[in-house]
């Protein structure tokens, strides 16, 4: 392994010790990627998969991710929820190509190895061989060749799965405070999924989670908001991580209170009577048990639940490398929505995806972060925003704690 | 050809050809305003009741309703023309539309004319050497007739390329 070579091992040391520095490699080391695989990805780590809403039948089907490895989710008859590779126990093939549908079983279209929607191996096409001649050898168990599974649990109509069997339950997995944010939106309703959004992303896959652990950039980046008085930094605001430092939830506001002078000075973007000429898109419509207007929710490793007003949605990260990942998003309202929500929910979006007013700006300064480290290497960031909080939730816009429990967290979790 | 023994059916092809090369002619100004990035000009070429939409064909085919971009009408155009010209940031690039297989489908009880064409958005990066496919899609089209001009009053430009380089940064 390379990172046990003691010249390559100087290279991962972390400056001083300091979370307050985080150093390039983190982002652009091949390595390093393909430790995160296999001890956070594919590690003890509850990973968002789907939600049940998109399979609700025996029988339905949805392609997914864990890390960058490419699974099936599948009902079964029984009504249980499966996961497993998507990868032919035989000679390898991704066998499953729709990106969701219905099925009896699973037929491998190379030499038609047949699996049920549990993932096991039922048929072997000429298993016996022809006339007495060839086929498998007579020992070959198919009950030991069926796909990999995963470990699945569900919560609030949302699939997760694991590579590890012996992981702690979900709840217990993001600890009190986020869950409860997690079940302010998913608050027992039935989901009803509205479309998706796709998207690669050239840039590290953390430096996503970063960017929702990041409040200072909301009213500097996104001046969108700012123009039109939507945001602005005196909101009542929280960046809160869980104890352990992987997971967060930023959460804000909505007031009415007019911008005061002392952050007009600060906010350049604010412009003074400016106005939607469709304003109802930035109505916010009380539907949720929460003081939060705003909440982002960064549920480690891969997944991000934002709830900005009325338009929900599910980020899913899927690493492809050190240097891009690609981003899945299921939109959705509830059902009950009258004609009327939907499409509130479907205005509002525009705010959302890798054309929305504050989407489009994120994947555009996070290929800006990477392409910074790529072409002037070996350098170091800065996250020094906040020492009153040295790492961990803070009740301040401007503020890098979270990202530094995120770091802590992560440095335990790579062993660095 | 045009047949000498019937004028009326002669009318009504010249009107037909009339009416695309007029949708082309739109489409072809369309694009230019687009590519020149007068997103005030690109607004102005829609209804006030219009409806923009950009879909990927995979939420289309599953009449799922998320676009990347969802217009309900004209002023929520004219919104996205101003943020994306006074408060997106996003880095600088040039695009290219081609519009191309315009198929005029016929008239709604209305007069509104129905109308489809392919199209690609070709992109460049002022850093890299490549010309990228940034979309390739189709325009579903309903024109109207405004004064003597014409105005579109929808327009769903289904996407085929669903996973989308990085960010959509201007209209389609």
């Amino acid at each position: 392994m390379a990172l046990q070579d003691p010249i390559l091992a100087q290279q991962y040391v972390w400056p001083d010790d300091d979370l307050t520095i985080i150093p390039d490699w983190v982002y652009t080391d091949a390595a390093i990627y393909a430790r995160e695989v296999e001890r956070i990805f594919h590690g003890p780590t509850w990973n968002y998969v789907a939600l049940e809403a998109e399979i609700p039948n025996a029988g339905d089907f949805i392609r997914s991710h864990v890390g960058p490895t490419p699974i099936v989710v599948a009902r079964a008859d029984d009504g249980s929820i499966n996961a497993f590779e998507n990868r032919c126990m035989h000679r390898a093939a991704e066998f499953c190509r729709e990106l969701s549908g219905t099925a009896k079983e699973f037929i491998c279209p190379y030499h038609q190895w047949t699996y049920d929607l549990k993932g096991n191996l039922i048929g072997i096409p000429f298993r016996r061989g022809v006339a007495g001649k060839g086929g498998m050898p007579a020992d070959f168990k198919p009950a030991e060749h069926g796909l990999r599974r995963l470990n699945v649990t569900t919560h609030r109509g949302v699939v997760f799965a694991s590579y590890a069997d012996d992981i702690e339950p979900f709840a217990d997995y993001l600890g009190p405070e986020v869950l409860r944010e997690f079940e302010a939106t998913f608050d027992g309703r039935k989901l009803k999924v509205l479309g998706h959004y796709r998207h690669s992303l050239p840039g590290n896959w953390k430096l996503y989670h970063e960017n929702l652990k990041d409040p200072y950039h909301a009213t500097l980046l996104h001046t969108f908001l700012v123009t039109f008085g939507l945001l602005v930094a005196g909101n009542r605001s929280l960046m809160l991580t869980d104890a352990s430092g992987r997971h967060g939830v930023m959460a804000s506001a909505k007031s009415d209170r007019a911008v005061t002078g002392d952050a007009k000075k600060e906010m350049r973007s604010y412009k003074e009577g400016m106005t939607l000429r469709e304003p109802r898109f930035m109505d916010f419509i009380e539907e949720f048990d929460s003081p939060w207007s705003v909440t982002m929710a960064t549920i480690w490793p891969n997944l991000i639940v934002q709830r900005e007003m009325n338009t929900l949605g599910i980020r899913q990260i899927v690493p492809t490398g050190p240097h891009e990942f690609i981003m899945k998003w299921t939109m959705f309202g509830f059902e009950g929505d009258d004609a009327a929500m939907t499409r509130h929910r479907l205005r509002q979006g525009n705010l959302m995806g890798p054309a929305g007013f504050l989407g489009l700006e994120d994947n555009e300064a996070i290929k800006f972060v990477q392409d910074g480290m790529v072409r002037v290497p070996n350098g170091r960031h800065i996250v020094k925003l906040d020492p009153a909080t040295p790492a961990g939730t803070a009740d301040t816009l401007i503020s890098e704690s979270a990202i530094r429990a995120m770091y802590r967290h992560w440095r335990t979790a790579m062993d660095l | 050809m045009l047949d000498k023994r019937d004028p009326a059916a002669n009318d009504r092809r010249i009107e037909a050809l009339l009416l695309h090369r007029e949708v082309e002619e739109f489409n072809n100004a369309y694009a230019a305003a687009l590519d020149e990035q007068r997103l005030d000009d690109w607004a102005e070429m829609f209804t006030d009741d219009a409806f923009y939409v950009v879909i990927s064909r995979e939420n289309a085919d599953r009449n799922m309703p998320v676009g990347l971009i969802y217009c309900e009408n004209k002023g929520m155009i004219q919104d996205r023309a101003f943020a994306l010209q006074h408060t997106e940031m996003f880095a600088p690039r040039y695009l290219r539309h081609i519009v191309g297989n315009l198929q005029v489908l016929g008239e709604e009880p209305n007069g509104d004319i129905r109308a489809r064409a392919n199209y690609v958005v070709v992109q460049v990066l002022l850093d890299r050497p490549d010309a990228k496919l940034h979309q390739v899609g189709v325009y579903h089209d309903r024109f109207r007739r405004v004064g003597d001009r014409l105005k579109l009053a929808e327009r769903r430009c289904v996407y085929d390329n669903l996973l989308v380089d990085n960010a959509l940064c201007l209209p389609v």
